[in-house]
């Protein structure tokens, strides 16, 4: 059964990666040497596999966090609003927090997930109490999440002079791997001579990574052996059967937000404190959450396979960004290319997730995909 | 007997085999039903007969084996191919749209339409009112599903598969969730459809069934063709033992009850249904330890929503529930539960079971809290598993295998995993909403000889069923429910069906408004 998942999602990946070459010769540009380029933009250098690490961690965690929601039931649109709270958030308390190093990061960290839960919450408390449904909510609260976080980016205090930006993080507060010592005398004596390290450890790579792993291996676990996970399961395949055994729904609703958010929460705190340093004022959303959804949808809502399919999304990303500067394909076409190749690994899945869902309704027995 | 066709075999099936993964669901099957007739499938809870029709209607393949229709083989890859071939069948859980219309339901995806691809609904409409009265399969047309009685909805399901020229009809346990007036006229039914020269094949456990409508029967055990038999050359014993493989007796055995002092006591219980209209009016009962109380009454009557009030997943509007002493009026099902009440619920696919969990995790639906079964938060799948073993062993729950998903499991075999859970929690009060349904005889018995044993042990079982037979046999005292109140209670030795059958018309109620 698990081979069979796996050739499945194989010939879907396969499969998407060609119609996206049919959009980009559509578009005028030869899709082997785009690829070609994709590929090497992303494993030729340790350097670029840095840096695909950096932008996959995000997605790892907003995945889990959409995923996680999923598996309860509920469908959490919200992971941008939760993201952009937790970055937020860490901000402030890197900041303005005069901590020492190592506890800084931790309270800053703890900080953007105890306020992007209590975010998520919201939405879970609103379809407990009220019965609004959390897509709804979720998505007016990733835009009232966008303006507040402007507003207080605005705050005097806190705004950066003539930048559309916060203050920068304090370096007791960074995650960074080796920060210190790769800016050292020593450091940069070391790296001269070992050209893989140096290149790899380049871009700011940081504990947010490690963090994500330890994440999915930790609500893989809650959800498969604690009477925790057996509750949020129950209410999310059968809500009538969960409440028939004595199991409070509205409870694990908002239990379930607060920790889809935080997990979000935790994706901006490490965005902040590993890489970006700083809250800019945004224009439009960033998409951390949007992806995440993808992410979640590759992996079939499991936790673990979150990690390889959020690197698969980050790596065509950075990969795609590479073909601009080389062979002049305009934005627009590179992210249709991605959306493409996306949409063909996830549709499987997605339809899967419908037809079990109105299987469920109609109490069909589903057959065992051996 | 129907005027049957012998040379004209309409399906044959031949070695038919299916398997999921290691488990042989179908062996060697043959079946022949000719044109004209009704040919039941009798069989155990997994013996096999919906898997062995799904092959037939095309959702299954079969591992091996051949398919005949008219004469002709026939690959059946989709249910397409079926209808096409003139196979209809309705499924054991009905699959209805509940939001549109008997008309739109019974066109669904086979619209006729207009110029411009305008559906023409008053023309279907004209044709589905043309069909039911040919085959006085009577509907209102313009109805929402959701607004209808389950047995319409049933009617709503043929006239489906009439409206796709269906001639071979597949019925699944057409009569599992009917009341005895409605399976009377779906025997009438099946009658009139067998005249004008249709066939049915029906999937029933209910032995008289199958003696009032069946002209054969094909009887399978554990997977395998047991015979096949001229109805009337048979007695309903000799069927039974065929089906089990043992003597089963109908009559359930039971000494005298030692009543004891009341342990569940509604006092005045008024209840809302879902459209927010009294259903339950001030309904007042007691019942004791060591006896069953059985409540006799036509679906509609407030039933399902007694039970959902008396544990917890109802709101009560006024009065009481006492349970040993304690008030439980509107706790939570949890408080309720762990006060002393377990429940069977009607509905088990709806409230009973979580269909995507294993067999295991469903034996702990209400437990998994508790030790042994998690310390401080963290299951304990060996002894989760166990524990599990340990109950489908006793309940011969089939196949016996504590990883398998509940939903894949057979509707009777469903049933008893919920049984094994509820009765293992060894409640004061057992509240058994249509114990039975769907159950087969052996089965049946053995799930009657069990609440007894409650009742013997010194505990209460609340009984409510549609079966009035069952009700009769099983109960101590009886109650007639109509209208939202009980109209009578009465020993079960002195009631005789007449009188209760009276009072469930309502007939009691209309001498005391007088
Ligand atoms: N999709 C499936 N995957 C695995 N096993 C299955 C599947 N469907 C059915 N089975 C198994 O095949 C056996 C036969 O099931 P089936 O539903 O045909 O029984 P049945 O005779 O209709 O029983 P019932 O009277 O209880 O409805 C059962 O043991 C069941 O668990
Ligand atoms: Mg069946």
């Amino acid at each position: 059964m698990n081979q069979n998942k796996f050739i499945e999602t194989f010939i879907s990946i396969a499969l998407g990666l060609l119609v996206g070459a049919l959009v980009l010769l559509i578009s005028g540009f030869n899709p082997v040497e785009a690829y070609g380029i994709m590929f090497k933009g992303v494993f030729s250098n340790p350097k670029y596999i840095g840096w695909t690490i950096i932008r996959s961690t995000p997605l790892i965690l907003t995945g889990i966090s959409v995923a996680f929601a999923f598996r309860t039931g509920l469908f959490n649109i919200g992971a941008e609003g939760q993201f952009i709270i937790g970055s937020l958030v860490a901000t402030l308390v890197g900041y303005f927090a005069k901590l020492p190093p190592i506890i800084h990061p931790i309270v800053a960290i703890l900080a953007g997930c105890i306020a992007a839960g209590l975010w998520g919450g919201i939405a879970g408390f609103l379809k407990a109490k009220f019965g609004i449904h959390e897509v709804i909510t979720t998505i007016m609260l990733n835009w009232t999440a966008l303006y507040f976080s402007n507003f207080v980016v605005f705050w005097k205090p806190f705004k950066r002079l003539n930048r559309d930006a916060s203050e920068r993080i304090l370096d007791t507060a960074r995650i960074n791997i080796l920060g210190k010592w790769k800016a050292s005398e020593a450091g940069k004596a070391f790296l001269k001579n070992n050209s893989f390290l140096k290149d790899f450890l380049n871009p700011p790579i940081n504990y947010g990574f490690l963090i994500a792993i330890l994440v999915a291996i930790l609500v893989w676990y809650i959800l498969k052996n604690t009477t925790l996970g057996y509750q949020l399961r129950a209410v999310g395949y059968n809500r009538d059967a969960a409440e028939y055994g004595g199991i409070n729904i509205n409870r694990n609703l908002i239990v379930s937000m607060m920790i889809a958010g935080a997990i979000s929460g935790l994706a901006g705190a490490t965005q902040v404190l590993g890489v970006s340093r700083e809250t800019a004022v945004l224009a439009a959303m960033e998409g951390y959450g949007f992806d995440g959804i993808a992410v979640a949808l590759i992996a079939s809502n499991n936790p673990i396979a979150c990690i390889p399919a959020a690197l698969l999304f980050g790596g065509l990303k950075y990969g795609g960004s590479k073909l601009q500067p080389t062979i002049g394909a305009p934005m627009e076409v590179i992210n249709i290319t991605i959306g493409v190749i996306v949409f063909f690994i996830a549709m499987p899945k997605l339809i899967q997730m419908i037809t079990s869902l109105r299987g469920k309704k109609r109490g069909v027995k589903v057959e065992d995909t051996k | 007997m129907n005027k049957i066709n012998f040379d004209n075999k309409v399906i044959e099936m031949k070695n038919i085999t299916k398997k999921f993964g290691d488990f042989t669901a179908n062996e060697n099957i043959d079946l022949t039903v000719h044109k004209g007739e009704i040919h039941a499938l009798l069989g155990e809870n997994g013996a096999g007969k919906t898997t062995l029709m799904n092959v037939l209607y095309g959702l299954y393949e079969p591992t091996s084996g051949e398919v005949f229709i008219n004469g002709k083989k026939v690959d059946v890859t989709s249910p397409n191919i079926a209808i096409k071939s003139g196979i209809g069948m309705v499924h054991q859980h009905f699959m209805l749209v509940e939001t549109f219309t008997v008309v739109e339901n019974i066109i669904l995806g086979m619209e006729e339409t207009s110029n411009f691809g305008v559906i023409d609904i008053d023309k279907a409409t004209k044709k589905v009112e043309e069909l039911s009265k040919k085959y006085g399969l009577y509907v209102d047309p313009n109805a929402k599903v959701q607004d209808i009685s389950v047995g319409m909805q049933q009617r709503v399901e043929i006239l489906k598969a009439l409206y796709r020229g269906a001639d071979i009809l597949i019925l699944d346990e057409p009569t599992a969730v009917l009341t005895p007036q409605e399976i009377e006229e779906i025997i009438q039914i099946m009658k009139n459809l067998t005249e004008q020269g249709k066939t049915i094949i029906i999937i029933t456990h209910k032995l008289k069934e199958i003696k009032q409508s069946a002209d054969y029967c094909t009887i399978i055990r554990r997977g395998k063709k047991i015979d096949t038999v001229k109805v009337d050359d048979v007695t309903e014993e000799d069927l039974a033992s065929m089906m089990v493989g043992r003597e089963v007796s109908f009559k359930v055995d039971k000494k005298d009850p030692e009543i004891g002092d009341v342990v569940l006591e509604i006092d005045k219980l008024v209840v809302k249904d879902n459209r927010g209209l009294d259903i339950v009016k001030e309904l007042s009962l007691k019942l004791n330890k060591g006896e069953i109380l059985g409540i006799a009454g036509i679906d509609g009557n407030g039933q399902s929503e007694l039970l959902e009030a008396l544990t917890g997943l109802r709101d009560i509007e006024s009065g009481k529930v006492i349970l040993d002493g304690k008030d439980i009026t509107n706790l939570s099902p949890k408080e309720i539960m762990e006060s002393g009440m377990s429940h069977i619920p009607e509905d088990r696919q709806k409230r009973g079971l979580v269909l995507d969990f294993t067999v295991a995790e469903n034996m702990i639906l209400e437990n998994y809290h508790k030790e042994p079964f998690s310390q401080r938060g963290r299951l304990n799948h060996r002894i989760i598993s166990s524990f599990a073993k340990e109950l489908i062993e006793k309940f011969d729950v089939r196949p016996q295998n504590d990883k398998q998903i509940a939903g894949a499991l057979s509707g009777g075999n469903q049933q008893k995993v919920i049984l094994a859970r509820e009765i293992s929690n060894d409640p004061e009060v057992l509240i058994a909403a249509q114990p039975t349904r769907g159950l087969d005889v052996g089965a049946i018995e053995y799930v009657h000889r069990f609440l007894v044993d409650q009742r013997d042990r010194g505990k209460a079982v609340l009984l409510i069923s549609f079966e009035l037979d069952e009700v009769m046999n099983l109960s101590d005292r009886i109650g007639v429910i109509f209208d939202g109140r009980i109209v009578d209670i009465m020993d079960a030795k002195k009631a005789d069906e007449k009188t209760i059958g009276y009072l469930m018309a309502g007939g009691g109620a209309e001498d005391e408004s007088e």
